[in-house]
């Protein structure tokens, strides 16, 4: 068992805690580091889609887990950062310069779109996301002078202060890239959860009515939160059509919205670890069922996939909310605890009938 | 001049008169009660302060400025601060957390400073944390700081949302029947707080309260209403032995009782 012996109020505001936290995640920054050495090339691969994914999932965690807003249409927001991307790259930027710009431009418009979308609620909202996801289909195919339209678009080579990342040539210069983005995205993330704007998301999720009161402009929160949650999301579409060579209106489909509101529920939606998760989660699972299918000796089965994914959700909602990193926080309470937990700790606490709500 | 002054208020919902033609106002450094039966329209008063609420007709001034003129979110900056009848506290989050959000008014950086965490981000922190600090020693919530909101007790939300509202550094705190569903123990420090609000912290305080054992304790002039408009005005005496009042609480039958037992009594 642990104690926290506080002595300055930078502990409280400091990113690690503790020595040991901090010690626990410099390690698995090393390992992180390391890992191309450690893996194959084809697994590298697969990591490389993780961090890509959990980017974008953090896009969409700081909007639904952190600001309580529903967002069905951050395919969109991922197709728009990608597009914009290759333009500004075509154009002539350098890489990370049209990365970086891709990732702010994104924001700007999601913002912009924010202000009359999230006069909306819950399922609306969903609605009217879900809507701009499918809006971004045609737009694409439309706008065939920028996008490429159905025939797709082929990403340039692409180098970083000279040197050429290739999926094939260096996969570990990709994984890199992505990894070197997952922690910025992070440390931004981090950061705002330990100052006023992150408290003020967290406010506006729980209660709009005493956050007002309190002095926070909920409009202006949520545009806030839904403009950073679309340059998140940009930046992680950039890095998917790039990873993947080529890309149409169908890899920004619709359905990569609800894949990813489905990965930051069973990752655990309000947490940080649980984008990573969750990212985990969706990249793994076509590897493990095609592996599973292989050595049960039959074919694979169409549809298996989102049938696989679907249940695994279903039974997340129904019996751990909270998701995996919920879960974990449990565990590690009743390790930390042994042999003290009791069983009842966690027990949900039936939370008062709230009335007289102003909305 | 009124630190609050409400002047010829009239709001109605539809058909419903909820305030009609409410005149008040409150000093700077007193304690103003507002009692009546339910419907009265007292927390009706309250979300129009809060702007929740636009009166029909009517002024509503805090210090001389004009307050309809305010969005909901910008009362707060004018050194209001409130309590929730039914508890609005942001669940899942800390206690701490809760209380920092009550700083957010005094939030002086820019959104790349905070992200990036840099310049006058940490500095505001650790002024933040200290002073929510000084909150938490006051109303000794030490042991609850890094508790989620979700697993308290009732009578510690309670608390944490008056500490909430102190963490904004009000100058006039209007408290929601701050002892609705306390024990008489919690009920007791509540009424030690707020003498020491206004006491130590020079606050002004206007409460909706039911519970006529506080009010007649703490508080310094007592308005009463019913169906939205006044009955009576002045010291808790004063308004407890108002003919208007006892009519309007207990029917009209009773006021001939208490005038024979009033004699009997004192």
């Amino acid at each position: 068992m642990r104690f926290h012996f506080k002595t300055t109020y930078d502990q409280d505001i400091r990113l690690f805690p503790d020595l040991w936290t901090f010690s626990l995640y410099a390690g698995l920054l090393v390992l992180m580091f390391v890992m191309p050495w450690l893996i194959s090339d084809f697994y590298l691969g697969e990591m490389t889609n993780v961090l890509i994914w959990a980017v974008a999932g953090l896009g969409l965690m700081l909007l639904t887990g952190q600001t309580g807003q529903v967002s069905l249409g951050h395919s969109a927001f991922m197709a728009l950062g990608c597009y914009l991307c290759v333009n500004f790259m075509d154009a002539g930027l350098p890489f990370l310069l049209s990365f970086v710009l891709a990732g702010i431009v994104t924001g700007l418009i999601g913002g912009i779109i924010a202000i009359p979308a999230l006069k909306l609620h819950g399922v609306y909202l969903a609605i009217f996301t879900l809507a701009l996801a499918i809006l971004a289909d045609d737009m694409i195919v439309i706008l065939e002078y920028w996008t490429g339209g159905v025939n797709g678009y082929f990403a340039p080579p692409l180098y970083v202060v000279g040197i050429e990342v290739n999926r094939w040539v260096n996969p570990a210069a990709w994984y890199y890239l992505a990894l070197g983005t997952a922690l910025v995205v992070t440390l931004l993330y981090q950061n705002l959860l330990r100052s006023p704007l992150g408290r003020a998301f967290a406010a506006v999720r729980d209660s709009e009515i005493s956050a007002q009161a309190m002095g926070v402009d909920v409009a202006r929160t949520k545009a806030i939160a839904f403009g950073i949650s679309c340059a998140f999301a940009g930046l992680g579409g950039a890095l998917m059509g790039l990873f993947a060579g080529a890309f149409n209106n169908e890899t920004f489909n619709f359905l990569i919205s609800i894949q990813l509101l489905m990965m930051i529920i069973i990752g655990g939606l309000g947490f940080v670890h649980g984008a990573f998760l969750g990212a985990i989660v969706v990249a793994f699972l076509p590897q493990f069922l095609s592996i599973l299918t292989d050595t049960m000796g039959s074919a694979s089965i169409p549809g298996l996939e989102v049938g696989v994914f679907g249940a695994i959700l279903i039974a997340f909602i129904l019996f751990e909310p909270m998701g995996l990193y919920g879960r974990w926080l449990k565990v590690r309470t009743w390790l930390e605890l042994f042999p003290f937990a009791r069983r009842d700790m966690f027990k949900r606490q039936k939370s008062y009938l709230k009335t007289e709500r102003l909305r | 001049m009124s630190l609050l002054e409400l002047k010829n208020v009239t709001l109605k919902f539809g058909g419903v008169t909820a305030v009609n033609n409410l005149s008040l106002s409150v000093e700077e450094g007193e304690v103003f009660a507002l009692v009546g039966p339910n419907g009265a329209g007292k927390s009706t008063v309250f979300n129009m302060i809060s702007r929740f609420y636009r009166p029909f007709r009517g002024s509503i001034t805090f210090d001389g400025q004009d307050l309809l003129k305010q969005k909901p979110h910008q009362v707060s900056g004018h050194g209001i601060a409130r309590t929730f009848q039914n508890i609005e506290l942001f669940e899942r989050a800390t206690v701490l957390q809760n209380l920092l959000v009550g700083r957010h008014r005094l939030r002086k950086t820019m959104l790349l400073e905070e992200m990036l965490f840099i310049g006058r981000a940490r500095a505001q922190e650790r002024e933040s944390r200290h002073a929510v600090e000084e909150v938490i020693d006051f109303l000794d919530l030490q042991a609850y700081r890094d508790k989620h909101i979700a697993g308290l007790p009732y009578g510690v939300r309670k608390v944490v949302e008056l500490a909430r509202a102190l963490a904004t550094k009000p100058r006039l705190l209007l408290l929601d029947e701050p002892a609705s569903g306390l024990s008489v123990e919690e009920t007791q420090d509540m009424r030690w707080w707020i003498e020491d609000i206004r006491r130590q912290m020079g606050c002004t305080v206007l409460m909706v309260e039911h519970d006529m054992g506080l009010v007649g304790k703490v508080s310094d002039r007592v308005l009463a209403l019913a169906d939205g408009a006044e009955l009576a005005q002045g010291t808790p005496a004063e308004v407890q032995s108002h003919p208007a009042v006892i009519e309007a609480y207990l029917g009209t039958s009773a006021i001939s009782k208490t005038a024979n037992s009033q004699g009997e009594r004192v």
